[in-house]
């Protein structure tokens, strides 16, 4: 066996290892839509979604998140041309997109907690928090991988190894983006009709 | 509701035994660990222990390793299974037994818990790591370094289930700890979180091996061997590995629910504050059924193999045998209701999932009639693994056709909750998964050891287990009948239940006689081992490629891929020397292996931390460990030399060497 029959036999299984580990994550989320589902009704005599959500943030927030994985695409197909320099000035970008969209989530979270209506309220803000918060913390950890990740290209250059974890990165940041799509179309637009 | 203020969290000296009960327990914790240490200096093993087993990187070591774990966890849940059993034997009218109830709760939430997680899964993926990679005839697993992230995971579960016992106390709310009970309420001390924890980080290690077996098997088959040419253990580990997949999220999420509930004072599953405490119910089992098919489908497995073996004929409907598997495998998510029938959700939900509980039971029957088949007119052989396959069909037979009755929603609502229940579950997890490992594990044996268990003892540990499984569990299917209602810690005198709880007491001390048989077995065969060596690598006169390798196995696990065109390979090749086929030399080339990694182990110590603080609420414990964990991921991955080489030359001279002491030439 070529030294390159096992270096490509040795890519396709993590790459397949990925895709399922993305699937385990779906699963995750799957069983937090299940759980929200069977509490939104839920408040306790506390406010609904129609009561606190404000879409124009969300439409805000989900504008940012799409640009963010167009540019994430933008910034791979830069890295497959080998082309350093746009890599990291694409990935830059969707960082900064990605911490603008934290920002109007925690703004949002700030907003619910301080007018008294945190996850202690009531069982729908308990869905509520800990699936969109765990959405969150996923686009936290995104941007934290995206950090280091950026750091080696700018050290290593675009080695093939580097360029397998960048397909990672970008694909668990583009499967982010579909689950925010079910976020938005099951939390807050459904959460927008009047109960 | 969260002291995050003081440094220590809720953790001071009170955490300490107070009673001779628990101390008893923390003691001999302590004093095995100690007793281990204390050992390990004497024989200067050290290092050996470091260099050899806890740094490996090997699916062999590691899988010995999970078994060693899960048979140390076997005693520990099985003292727990006779304290119970004392208790319910003598604790009626004015005699208040040995236990109080608080003890007793522990004690069967610890037995439970223990026994599934730590014994089943330890002895599933113990195996699993043993003998797929070698029987789809690769050298190793997709991400060898992951596979020791997940043992050091599951290990990490077992330390803080038992360190309980000497700081704190563990959950007194059942094996699977339904709110409100286990809401911080009426559970207020660190019990429930203990056993969050211990499953949550252990549950967290079993998918990470869903994803590597998983991807193990899709991707590193040997040459010539498609999907339908695969072994029946392998095409059943498959099947169990997509079950972790889809179930373990489901467990994972439902912990940290219960967790923020507790800690957070969230409400999930609370009484009040729109809580739902049913939805717990629903979700702990659909990841709970599913789980306990991926216990027992690897077993099936093992006695498809076994079967085969013994009966010298090649197994009867293979195709029909993967179909079960993977109808088994879907029909797995549709019946997780009928543990809560009684819920009330109405006629037409209970109709469902009592006629999918019904229809699940029909593959598994497709494949005890196989097993069946493939006895009749083989020339078979009573070795020990054959005897606990004879042991499976009867008790299993039994015990599933006690849960066909109780997928009958009309019966379920009178049995629900009862000892009968209880016989049921034991009956099933007994018999298909325990025998079943117990069987895999004599089988495959001197693969590793290099020679052979001790047939003799065997024999006993067989028929103590056999009838000792009868005595103490016969009576309870009766108990159950009688209305004796599960996790009973007193009775009155009036209901007549002490004589079967005597018997069934009794039967539980045969099978702790089974389990020192097994110990002994283990210890005469080590002692007779130079009589019992496996010279041939074939001691069993196998048909899967694992026995065409040396035993023990050398580490690379082949010299040379072995590329297949049957179903029994090693079969088939010894089927075609015997009727003078020409012996090919092998032809040797340079292979990589993974090496030794401690990256694995300290992430299982940081996890451990991470764990700890969140049960005692020190927030700064778990910072340093979740941050330790990122920093140790990051270390390995920056490390571009994880593998060593070993040349065809080298190669050539260990493979010989290992032929000539115990292969197949």
């Amino acid at each position: 066996m070529s030294s390159s029959a096992i270096t490509q036999a040795d890519d396709s299984k993590p790459i397949l290892g990925f895709w399922i580990y993305i699937m385990t994550d779906c699963v995750l989320f799957a069983s937090l839509f299940a759980t929200y589902a069977v509490l939104f009704r839920n408040t306790a005599g506390g406010p609904s979604g129609y009561q606190l959500f404000n879409l124009k943030n969300v439409l805000a927030e989900t504008l940012i998140l799409l640009t963010s994985s167009f540019t994430c695409g933008l910034a791979m197909l830069a890295a497959h041309r080998d082309d350093r320099k746009q890599t990291l000035f694409w990935f830059a970008v969707t960082f900064a997109l990605g911490i603008a969209f934290l920002a109007i989530e925690l703004t949002e979270f700030r907003h619910f907690v301080v007018t008294g209506n945190s996850w202690r309220r009531s069982g729908f803000l308990s869905a509520f928090f800990t699936l969109v918060g765990t959405h969150g913390l996923h686009i936290t950890i995104g941007l934290m991988w995206m950090v280091i990740l950026m750091w080696q290209v700018l050290k290593r250059g675009l080695s093939r190894s580097i360029i397998k974890r960048l397909t990672f990165l970008s694909m668990f940041w583009h499967f982010l983006d579909i689950i925010w799509i079910f976020i938005f179309t099951i939390v807050y637009l459904r959460g927008a009709i009047a109960p | 509701m969260i002291e995050f203020a003081s440094l220590l969290g809720k953790l001071n000296w009170s955490a300490l035994p107070q009673d001779p009960i628990t101390a008893g327990g923390a003691a001999t914790v302590v004093g095995g660990v100690l007793g281990v240490m204390a050992l390990l200096t004497y024989f200067k093993r050290w290092k050996w222990l470091w260099k050899e087993w806890l740094t490996s990187l090997d699916a062999k070591k590691i899988g010995i390793m999970y078994i060693v774990v899960a048979a140390v966890m076997l005693i520990r849940a099985g003292t727990d299974a006779l304290m119970m059993r004392t208790q319910q034997a003598v604790s009626v009218g004015a005699n208040h037994g040995i236990l109080d109830s608080n003890h007793f709760q522990q004690i069967f939430s610890a037995h439970g818990t223990i026994m599934i997680f730590f014994v089943g899964m330890g002895l599933m993926f113990g195996l699993i790591n043993l003998i797929m990679p070698l029987q789809i005839g690769s050298r190793d697993v997709a991400f060898p370094f992951l596979n020791s992230i997940s043992f050091w995971l599951f290990f990490v579960g077992v330390a803080l289930v038992n360190l309980s016992l000497v700081v704190g106390s563990f959950s007194a709310a059942g094996w699977l700890a339904y709110p409100p009970l286990s809401e911080l309420h009426y559970s207020p001390g660190v019990g429930v979180d203990y056993w969050i924890w211990s499953l949550e980080i252990a549950g967290i290690g079993s998918l990470l091996s869903g994803i590597n077996f998983l991807t193990t098997i899709i991707k590193m088959r040997c040459k010539g061997m498609s999907l339908m040419k695969m072994p029946m253990f392998v095409w059943t580990v498959m099947g169990a590995m997509t079950l972790v997949i889809f179930a373990f999220p489901i467990l994972t999420v439902t912990l940290t629910l219960l967790y923020l509930d507790r800690t957070f004072g969230m409400h999930f599953f609370t009484a009040g504050s729109g809580g739902n405490m049913m939805m717990y119910v629903n979700l702990i089992w659909a990841w709970g059924h599913p789980e306990v098919y991926i216990l027992v489908l690897p077993a099936f497995g093992v006695f498809s193999e076994v079967v085969a073996t013994f009966s010298r004929k090649r197994l009867f409907g293979y195709t029909s045998m993967v179909w079960a598997t993977w109808a088994i495998v879907a029909l797995s998510f549709s019946v997780w209701l009928h543990h809560f029938f009684t819920m009330g959700a109405g006629a037409d939900v209970n109709s469902f999932f009592g006629i999918m509980t019904m229809i699940i039971a029909v593959p598994t029957g497709v494949k005890i009639f196989n097993w069946l088949f493939t006895m009749y007119r083989g020339r078979i052989l009573f070795a020990t693994p054959m005897r606990w396959f004879m042991g499976f069909v009867v008790l299993f037979t039994m015990g599933g056709i006690a849960g066909v009755l109780l997928g009958v929603p009309a019966i379920d609502f009178q049995l629900h909750n009862s000892l009968f229940l209880v016989a049921h579950f034991h009956t099933m997890i007994v018999s298909g998964v325990l025998f079943g490992y117990f069987a895999g594990v004599t089988y495959w044996f001197p693969k590793f050891a290099g020679f052979r268990l001790n047939e003799r003892f065997g024999n006993y540990a067989f028929w103590c287990w056999f009838v000792g499984f009868i005595l103490a569990f016969g009576p309870l299917y009766i108990l159950g009948l009688m209305g004796a209602t599960r996790r009973l810690d007193h009775y009155s005198a009036s209901l007549g239940y002490q004589p079967l709880f005597i018997v069934a007491g009794i039967g539980a001390g045969i099978i702790a006689i089974g389990v020192t048989m097994q110990l002994l077995q283990i210890f005469v065969s080590i002692r007779g081992r130079h009589e019992a060596r496996d010279t041939t690598g074939d001691p069993w006169n196998g048909r899967t490629l694992e026995w065409s390798t040396p035993s023990p196995v050398p580490f690379y696990n082949y010299a040379v891929t072995p590329e297949v065109d049957s179903r029994d390979p090693f079969w088939a090749v010894k089927q075609a020397r015997a009727a003078g086929a020409a012996v090919e030399p092998p032809h040797y080339e340079a292979i990589s292996l993974p090496k030794n990694s401690a990256i694995g182990l300290y992430i299982g110590i940081m996890s451990f931390m991470v764990g700890f603080g969140a049960i005692w609420h020190i927030v700064w414990l778990s910072a340093i460990g979740l941050f330790s964990i990122v920093f140790l991921i990051l270390v390995r991955c920056n490390d571009d030399h994880t593998e060593h080489h070993i040349s065809a030359k080298k190669l050539e001279q260990l493979d010989k060497k290992a032929r000539a002491q115990g292969g197949y030439a």
